[in-house]
């Protein structure tokens, strides 16, 4: 199919590649342009939301009345708060039953794995009502633990941790175990220092999908000191007075921009440990 | 005695994990079953056992009907097309072309992004007049201004154009990892064979990300049931309950209009559509991956 | 005999001291608020507070930012079922039957007990009553409110060859002039538009402007019987749609309401219907001289208020309750209401509030202020019935269904009327 001669031509691209790099870049381009956008205004007057000339005036101005419309730094905190209570209770209880679930034997293994895989499925986010119910019996409602109390537990961790423990050879154990470890300590040692790339990869896909919730949020906070920056963002673009393009994607960028930045940063390592980390 | 021991620790490491999933899972999961038989409590009246009067409401209720039909319409339109273009993108990024890192940063972004805010964004595109495809249709082809959002016959691609954005690039990521671990020596093999590039990916590449592609299709299977924050930003459901998607229309149900039993009855439905959906995919893939 | 002397001094001197401590403890209240026109309104309410705690001891207010109008009611909801409500709360006047249903919240009239009290009850705005208002008692005092009007682009008046100074002032004079308002490019298309009434969201708020202009109420005071059915709403709704298909003066489908001060400024329409809320918004923004106006009449003039009232919540000890009433009068009193007025663009609840030497200066320097005053004459109260989110709703899938032509408006607002009819049932 491809070009006559392409091949004999070792220098030149053939068509199937120009083809080919062309739509991706056509692709990246269309991708991208929601970013470009939100760029592009904030960092213009809002005369030029709609107007893309290369003489606009540049200005910080959006920035400065985005910050002063909202308490985003509190919003902010209350994300990172959030966020990291959430990744630190999902480690440690994901590891704990990865473990379990890779190294033990015991009655009921099977059974209860499949009930934890079938959290793949049934997640938190679609039982919002009965969760609603539950969190206001324990009294927590309006909470940052309540936004993150229904996702401490992670099948997609556990199910992930575990098949990467279970791809840790158990001449390991044997070896730690002569060494007078006790479990604890050979999870401390041996399996979590080698499932390194998955932690990584894992803990990249938590943090940005925990990070970026907004239904159960929104249902469960109702003040300024608990909502994380998605409800913050909501409660702000939703007012009566119209949209302000220019302002509330200042905030967009403000709010996410971290993130953002530490992706760009991170970005190789990211997939390489998703790589490494076996999820395929 | 060692099994005695590995019986307790087993249970011991699992038990943390299990009180929070069944506290938030699987108890919610089989109450709100329970709670679809019963009324919603309201000022002075309290719940009350109304055994299927939820499930008759249901049928009689157009905009159920209507907010499922969108759901099926929403997930066909986004579950092939996303997987689809994840894997072109990883194949592409995976290639030696020119720009594929700053293409792979451009794909990805959209992931790390909250989809209620790039919802602002997306408004701003679909604005008729001076919107940006408004500005393109009459700039470049001196086409009357549309109105995407404001038609129902549009709202629900509209929506579905943002979902698909929102999500290729995290599959991606998945169909990047798996090519990445598939030897290169195949490629050399098919080379040597004369096997063009499409025969390659037909009869290799494919059958062997099929792992993956399970892994990804379910995954896109409850975003298209989870993905609804740009709807609150950009219709409200609207016009007329035209992209009104079913999680959407349980939040307004529970949480506007204080109806939680019949909420629950919605859940149920979905509950449901879920089981199914994965009980039938896990037979139909069954028995065409080949698992490593 | 010494020591028990010193004992019962010493307990007389120690009830004593709890008798003064118990005086002098602080009544405190918790004050819950909405905003929803940018981080001004939330500033004023403080600084408001922060003015009467300094002039009042004894008394401790936590006013607490609750976010949106909708954040606020289920906030507020959710303490009460919790056992712990607020003391106060603004909340949007059309929650007053969901929160009379729920049992949450006491008539001020319990607490009137002067005719001091009295005369400041009856000293608000009757359109902003009515939606306070129900079986002859008071349940909400009008605070945050605001009432839809007409905006209108001056120089696209001038361009057009109609005068710049006058509005249209009835239905068919808004057909007339958007007619010649209209503009189109080269190949036909339309680049701008005569009027634009949003419709996306709440439409049924502006609807209720048509309709009343048209004679019609959409809710009966009780809250519990719509008629929506009713022709004159239905003519009123075919007026809306024809705006578009018939008249070409308004885009056709749905029309987006936080774009639309945006539409305004980018002069892709030469009118538009919005909030007084956009005043400020409007001012600061729009590249061209603009002028503000009363929704334009058909039968007459009209339109629904909006916005917040303050309500006193059931859950409260009668020392509270006396302490917020007292605040409540104080923060809504002439002085108090016209700073409000002034710092936020919210209607100034009372014909007093308006005769402040601060109003009147304000007015004079910008007097579109009056126009929302003005309007107040021929207001009514906003659509409003027991399980209102959802009674709205069915109205706002039928004005839906109806301007993006999948039903007649007839059909649309009968079919509405049946459903809620078969919600208000229980109610009657």
């Amino acid at each position: 199919m491809s070009v006559v001669g392409a091949s004999s031509l070792r220098n030149w691209p053939s068509f199937d590649t120009v083809l080919n790099a062309f739509a991706m870049w056509l692709l990246a381009f269309l991708w991208a342009l929601p970013l470009l956008y939100a760029f592009w205004t904030a960092i213009h007057p809002s005369a030029y939301e709609t107007r893309f000339v290369l003489s606009a005036p540049l200005t910080f101005e959006n920035f400065q009345k985005a910050w002063d419309a909202a308490p985003f730094a509190r919003y902010f905190l209350n994300t990172v708060m959030l966020v990291t209570m959430i990744l630190i209770c999902q480690f440690i209880l994901g590891t704990l039953a990865a473990f379990a679930f890779a190294r033990f034997k015991f009655p009921g293994r099977d059974i209860l794995f499949a009930l934890v895989l079938l959290q793949l499925l049934v997640m938190p986010d679609i039982l919002i009502v009965e969760n609603y119910k539950t969190i206001r019996a324990l009294g927590l409602v309006d909470t940052i633990a309540a936004i993150g109390l229904p996702y401490i537990a992670s099948g997609f961790g556990i199910f992930l941790l575990r098949q990467t423990f279970m791809s840790i050879p158990r001449e390991l154990d044997e070896a730690a175990r002569v060494e007078g470890s006790s479990f604890l300590g050979l999870l401390w040692r041996v399996y979590i220092p080698l499932a390194k790339p998955t932690y990584l990869a894992y803990g990249l896909v938590s943090v940005s999908h925990h990070w970026n919730n907004f239904l159960w949020p929104l249902i469960i906070t109702n003040s300024v000191e608990t909502r994380p920056v998605t409800v913050g963002l909501s409660v702000f673009s939703a007012i009566d007075a119209g949209l302000e393009w220019s302002v509330i994607n200042a905030a967009t960028l403000m709010t996410s921009g971290p993130l953002l930045i530490a992706f760009l940063l991170f970005q190789r390592q990211f997939v390489q440990s998703f790589m490494r980390a076996g999820i395929r | 005695m060692m099994h005695r021991r590995e019986w307790i620790y087993g249970w011991l490491f699992l038990s943390p994990a299990l009180l929070f999933l069944f506290t938030f899972t699987h108890y919610p999961a089989v109450k709100t079953v329970f709670s679809s038989f019963f009324s919603t409590p309201r000022g002075r009246r309290p719940e009350e056992f109304i055994g299927l009067e939820n499930y008759r409401t249901l049928i009689q209720d157009e905009v159920f009907w209507q907010v499922l039909m969108n759901n099926f319409w929403f997930a066909v339109g986004t579950i092939p097309a996303s997987i689809g273009i994840a894997l072109a993108m990883a194949l592409w990024v995976n290639s030696r072309l020119k720009g594929r890192t700053l293409s792979r940063v451009a794909f990805f972004a959209p992931t790390v992004l909250p989809l209620i805010a790039v919802a602002n964004i997306w408004m701003f595109f679909y604005t008729p007049g001076f919107g940006l495809i408004d500005q393109l249709r009459s700039g470049l082809f001196g086409l009357p201004a549309g109105n995407i959002l404001g038609n129902p016959d549009s709202v629900l691609a509209a929506m579905i154009v943002v979902a698909i954005w929102k999500e290729a690039g995290f599959f991606m990521i998945f169909y990047l990892a798996a090519l990445q671990s598939i030897p290169p020596v195949l490629r050399e093999a098919a080379d040597v064979e004369g096997a063009s590039s499409f025969y390659y990916f037909r009869k290799i590449l494919f059958p062997l990300l099929m792992p993956t592609t399970l892994f990804v299709s379910i995954n896109a299977i409850i975003n298209s049931f989870r993905l609804v924050d740009h709807i609150f930003v950009m219709t409200d459901g609207g016009p007329d309950n035209a992209s009104s998607l079913l999680l959407f229309y349980i939040y307004e149900v529970a949480f506007k209009y204080w109806q939680t039993g019949y909420a629950a009855t919605l859940t149920v439905v979905m509950l449901v559509l879920l089981s199914i959906l994965a009980i039938g995919q896990f037979f139909l893939f069954d028995r065409k991956v080949h698992y490593q | 005999m010494k020591l028990p002397m010193t004992l019962s001094t010493g307990l007389s001197t120690a009830a004593l001291l709890l008798g003064m401590s118990s005086h002098a403890l602080a009544v405190d209240l918790e004050f819950y608020f909405p905003v929803a026109v940018g981080g001004k309104a939330a500033d004023t309410i403080q600084a408001l507070t922060d003015e009467y705690l300094a002039a009042n001891e004894g008394v401790n207010i936590d006013a607490v930012y609750a976010g949106s109008y909708g954040d606020t009611v289920t906030k507020a909801l959710t303490a009460s079922r919790g056992g712990k409500p607020p003391q106060l709360s603004v909340i949007l006047s059309v929650d007053m039957f969901t929160l009379i249903d729920e049992d949450v919240i006491i008539p001020f009239d319990e607490l009137v007990d002067s005719e001091e009290d009295q005369a400041w009850l009856d000293s608000f705005y009757p359109a902003f009553m009515a939606n306070s208002q129900t079986g002859g008692k008071t349940y909400g005092i009008p605070f945050q409110r605001s009432t839809p009007v007409l905006y209108w682009n001056k120089e696209a008046f001038a361009e057009a060859g109609l005068d710049p100074e006058t509005p249209p002032t009835s239905w068919e004079e808004t057909i007339e002039m958007g007619k010649k308002l209209v503009q189109r490019d080269g190949n036909g298309n339309v680049t701008r538009w005569g009027v634009r009434i949003p419709s996306s969201g709440f439409p049924y708020w502006l609807f209720q402007g048509l309709t009343t202009q048209n004679g019609a109420t959409l809710a009966n005071a009780e809250g519990n019987q719509t008629n929506f059915d009713d022709p004159k709403v239905v003519e009123a709704l075919e007026y809306l749609v024809e705006l578009s298909t018939e008249h070409g003066v308004m885009a056709p489908g749905i029309v987006e309401w936080g774009a639309t001060p945006k539409a305004f400024f980018e002069e892709q329409t030469a009118m538009m219907w919005t909030s007084t809320g956009n005043l400020t918004n409007v001012r600061e923004n729009a590249p061209f001289d603009f002028g503000v106006g009363l929704l334009p009449g058909n039968e007459s003039f009209g339109a629904p208020t909006g916005g917040g009232n303050f309500y006193i919540f059931r859950e409260s000890s009668d020392e509270q309750k006396q302490a917020a009433f007292d605040f409540v009068q104080w923060i809504t009193s002439p002085d108090q209401a016209a700073k409000w007025s002034i710092a936020t663009g919210y209607v100034a609840p009372s014909p007093a509030a308006w005769e402040t030497v601060d109003m009147q200066a304000y007015a004079a320097d910008f007097p579109p202020a009056l126009i929302a005053r003005d309007q107040l004459e021929y207001a009514v109260a906003e659509l409003s019935t027991y399980e209102n989110q959802r009674v709205t709703g069915i109205l706002n899938d039928a004005l839906a269904a109806a301007i993006t032509g999948s039903k007649a408006p007839a059909e649309a607002l009968a079919e509405a009327q049946s459903k809620a009819d078969a919600i208000l049932k229980t109610y009657r």
